[in-house]
């Protein structure tokens, strides 16, 4: 026989000899000496590492590194960069732990990459229902636990993944998401207990925040963020309405590591127009401070009550160590949809008002209540049934979910916010049906106007929560701002959010635009920075879509020169200094 | 207290018509075929409204829109396809004259139906609206305003949809609609979210 190799096997040898080299050039495949995530690398995460939704339990999103900073940011240059593959928003954090990157899409998708080289380990992409739709397709990030992943899917499963090779290793049915029921947000994990809460409010759902067993998937606890009868807070209902109030809990909680109490914000109460629930309707826009262990209701503070704006308060609120008016405060600060910027004291039993004022125009409140802290309604801009009411600012609020930061080094909270936009809507009474919209309005009756003659939208505000005062603030003439800030010890403030694309580094103490970069698509998700190998890195996911698309139409109806063409498209983008 | 013959009545019409609605709910939801995609010769029944349920004929279509909501049904087993959203249908009556040329052959009587599944990313498409782009009403998803116009096969005029709602053929008989063959194009979503 002869031996030698034919022409055509020789060159078949070659491709098969290219191909392994390729392969291996793409690192696929399981990582190798993976760090376990600890309950005390949770508590502590080294200065390196981004490993929960802000960072820290506290939920500042702050990162202790200073490579870059406000001398050298102006040479921040891409590193590498890694197409999702998906459209739509991509709102996640990348997640760090030690040199592994974890980064989640719309789509039902983690990636795992190598976080200094941008090489893929390995790609985990949920089979997700063909009649599912989604208002909102987007995930928010995974959650870490020693060596598995968890992500809380659009059809309303909790799925843990092998940190390591990217294989399902349980998979739990939540509720239902032919009933409207779905998740979007990044899960806490708090002591081997994966903590969710359900997305659903525009569709009648009664929102919950649940925890399940890290190792097997066990439904732990469960607590309705609206009470059952008999339940403390429940004749702020009436009738029925509670059933279906809404109060859905979609963002990540913080979690105050001292007094083993998570902080979770609720949604606002459904159908939308107040008259439709009479009453406070406990704990809609609401924090409720809740024991991880049992689920237990400690305490709650309501940031307004009876809401009728679609105002979520999901946002979980900042713990920060306050020195105001001569003492020191262990408090919880929160810009809110609904206008104001709150602070408030948490103490084991209680949660009490501290302060709060207007961060943006609005009309809706005449004031706040100094004794009880609530706000004080103006009737005129109260949507009701039967007639169209306007109100400002607009149902995405002063800020929406886009998450605010605080650096301790500055002492400022950095908060996303949007101005001069108001909206309005005629309030409907339209019968629920289970899966399908139900806002108490016409879909197409929602508006977003414009204030005539306004010369910027956007804001980048820097407050001192201490004093109240409002220290600088960048303005964006064309755009609004749809994304999350993150501070550095570098004294930088990164941002994406607006409509041109452009990702940037502003100076934490003046608001001086020091650097930007324009990127593939427009910026809603969450800036973070790591360090491998004494390097300093910021990532960031470019992909524009959702609530910050939705606006971006309606601004293309105001007349004022912004068109509605934000191209989609995912990237994740890895930025350092240049050597 | 004895019951008037008047309240005896009407309690035995609640339970009738309680029961009838068990029924309908049960064939809708797990009889055989209510999950397959609709076929030839299914009749289409009212999906929403006072109507629910019942066939549709040419004169409850409004000329010039809105659209009305149906579910296919296949007319030996009397089963709705309701077990699964991504048989809805959009049944709308439009002057043949506005319709372009591949479109009004496929018409009948100007009578067009369509997919009601937006196929950016699955949402139903509710609106009948005028157009953020034009002066035309046209089919609108709300959830991520993609505009579709019937006129010319249900092309996207506006938002992130990547394609055309699927078609379904119509055909007419004593006034009734009917399926005259299955979706051209794909139904649904390239991307659930």
């Amino acid at each position: 026989m002869n031996t030698s190799m034919t022409r055509k096997q020789w060159y078949l040898s070659g491709f098969v000899a290219f191909t392994c080299l390729a392969a291996t050039a793409a690192m696929a495949g399981p990582i190798e000496n993976y760090s376990p995530v600890t309950a005390q690398r949770r508590e502590n995460p080294e200065p390196a590492n981004w490993m929960l939704y802000r960072r820290t339990y506290d939920g500042q999103g702050y990162s202790p590194l200073d490579q870059i900073n406000t001398s050298n940011v102006k040479n921040l240059t891409p590193v590498w960069t890694f197409a999702t593959g998906v459209v739509e928003g991509h709102e996640a954090p990348p997640i760090i732990n030690n040199g592994v990157m974890f980064v989640a899409t719309p789509m039902g998708q983690v990636i795992a990459l190598n976080a200094k080289t941008g090489d893929e380990y390995w790609r985990y992409k949920r089979q997700l229902p063909d009649d599912l739709f989604q208002l909102h397709p987007t995930s928010r990030g995974v959650g870490l636990w020693e060596d598995k992943l968890y992500l809380a899917t659009t059809d309303d499963h909790v799925v843990a993944l092998d940190a390591k090779t990217g294989k399902v290793v349980w998979d739990t049915k939540v509720q239902d998401y032919k009933k409207g029921q779905y998740m979007t947000l990044m899960p806490l994990v708090v002591d081997g207990k994966v903590i969710v809460g359900g997305s659903g409010g525009e569709f009648g759902v009664r929102g919950y925040v649940a925890a399940f067993d890290a190792k097997d998937g066990k439904e732990l606890w469960r607590t309705y963020t609206i009470p059952g009868e008999g339940e403390p807070g429940h004749d702020t209902w009436q009738g029925d309405d509670w059933k279906n109030g809404g109060g859905s809990a979609w963002m990540t909680g913080n979690y105050d590591k001292d007094t083993k109490t998570v902080y979770w914000g609720v949604g606002n109460a459904a159908p939308w127009p107040g008259e439709m629930h009479p009453g406070d309707n406990l704990y809609t826009s609401s924090v409720l401070a809740l024991d991880p262990n049992n689920g237990k209701i400690k305490t709650y503070h309501q940031y307004h009550q009876n809401d009728s704006w679609d105002w979520d308060e999901v946002e979980a609120p900042i713990l920060i160590d306050l020195q105001r008016d001569g003492r020191n405060i262990k408090s919880l600060v929160h810009p809110g949809r609904d206008a104001i910027f709150w602070v408030l004291e948490r103490t084991p039993t209680k949660i009490n008002y501290v302060a709060g004022w207007p961060f943006v125009s609005t009309d809706v409140w005449k004031g706040i209540d100094a004794e009880t802290g609530k706000p004080i309604v103006d009737p005129a801009h109260k949507p009701v049934v039967g007639k169209r009411v306007e109100f400002c600012p607009s149902l995405w609020g002063g800020k929406d979910w886009p998450s605010a930061a605080y650096s301790e080094r500055t002492k400022l909270v950095y908060v996303p916010a949007n101005e001069n936009f108001c909206g309005g809507f005629t309030g409907e009474k339209i019968p629920l049906k289970p899966g399908e919209l139900w806002l108490g309005t016409k879909p197409e009756d929602i508006g977003l106007k414009a204030k005539p003659g306004a010369d910027h939208f956007g804001e980048l505000q820097a407050w001192d929560p201490a004093t109240g005062k409002k220290v600088w603030q960048h303005n964006f003439p064309k755009s609004q701002l749809f994304g999350s800030v993150t501070a550095t010890a570098g004294d930088l403030v990164f941002a994406g959010g607006t409509n041109d694309r452009n990702f940037r580094a502003f100076n934490a103490k003046t608001g001086e635009l020091l650097w930007e970069q324009k990127t593939n698509s427009g910026i809603m998700g969450m800036p973070v920075s790591y360090e491998i190998d004494g390097t300093q890195y910021i990532a960031i996911q470019s992909g524009w879509g959702v609530d910050a698309q939705r606006i971006q139409d309606a601004l293309a109806t105001n007349n004022i020169g912004i068109e509605s063409n934000v191209p989609q498209g995912g990237v994740i983008w890895v930025f350092a200094l240049k050597k | 207290m004895e019951q008037s013959r008047r309240t005896l009545l009407l309690g035995a019409l609640a339970t009738t018509a309680c029961l009838g609605c068990s029924t309908q709910s049960r064939a809708g939801e797990d009889a055989p075929g209510s999950d397959e995609r609709p076929q030839k010769g299914d009749v289409l029944v009212f999906s929403e409204g006072d109507q629910e349920g019942k066939p549709i004929t040419v004169a409850d279509l409004p000329a010039g829109g809105p659209p009305v909501h149906a579910w296919p049904k296949d007319p030996k087993t009397s089963v709705v396809r309701s077990g699964s959203r991504l048989n809805e249908i959009l049944i709308i009556r439009l002057d043949p004259a506005d319709l372009d040329e591949k479109t009004r052959e496929r018409a009948v009587d100007g009578i067009l139906a369509y997919s009601a599944i937006c196929t950016h990313a699955g949402c139903p498409v509710t609106a009948w609206v005028k157009s953020d782009v034009g002066d035309k009403d046209v089919f609108k998803c709300m959830c991520h305003n993609s505009e579709y116009d019937p006129r010319a096969g249900a092309q996207v005029v506006f938002g992130p949809a990547p394609r055309r709602l699927a078609a379904l053929p119509l055909a007419i008989a004593d006034g009734s609609l009917s399926v005259a063959g299955s979706f051209i194009g794909k139904v649904g979503g390239v991307q659930p979210g």
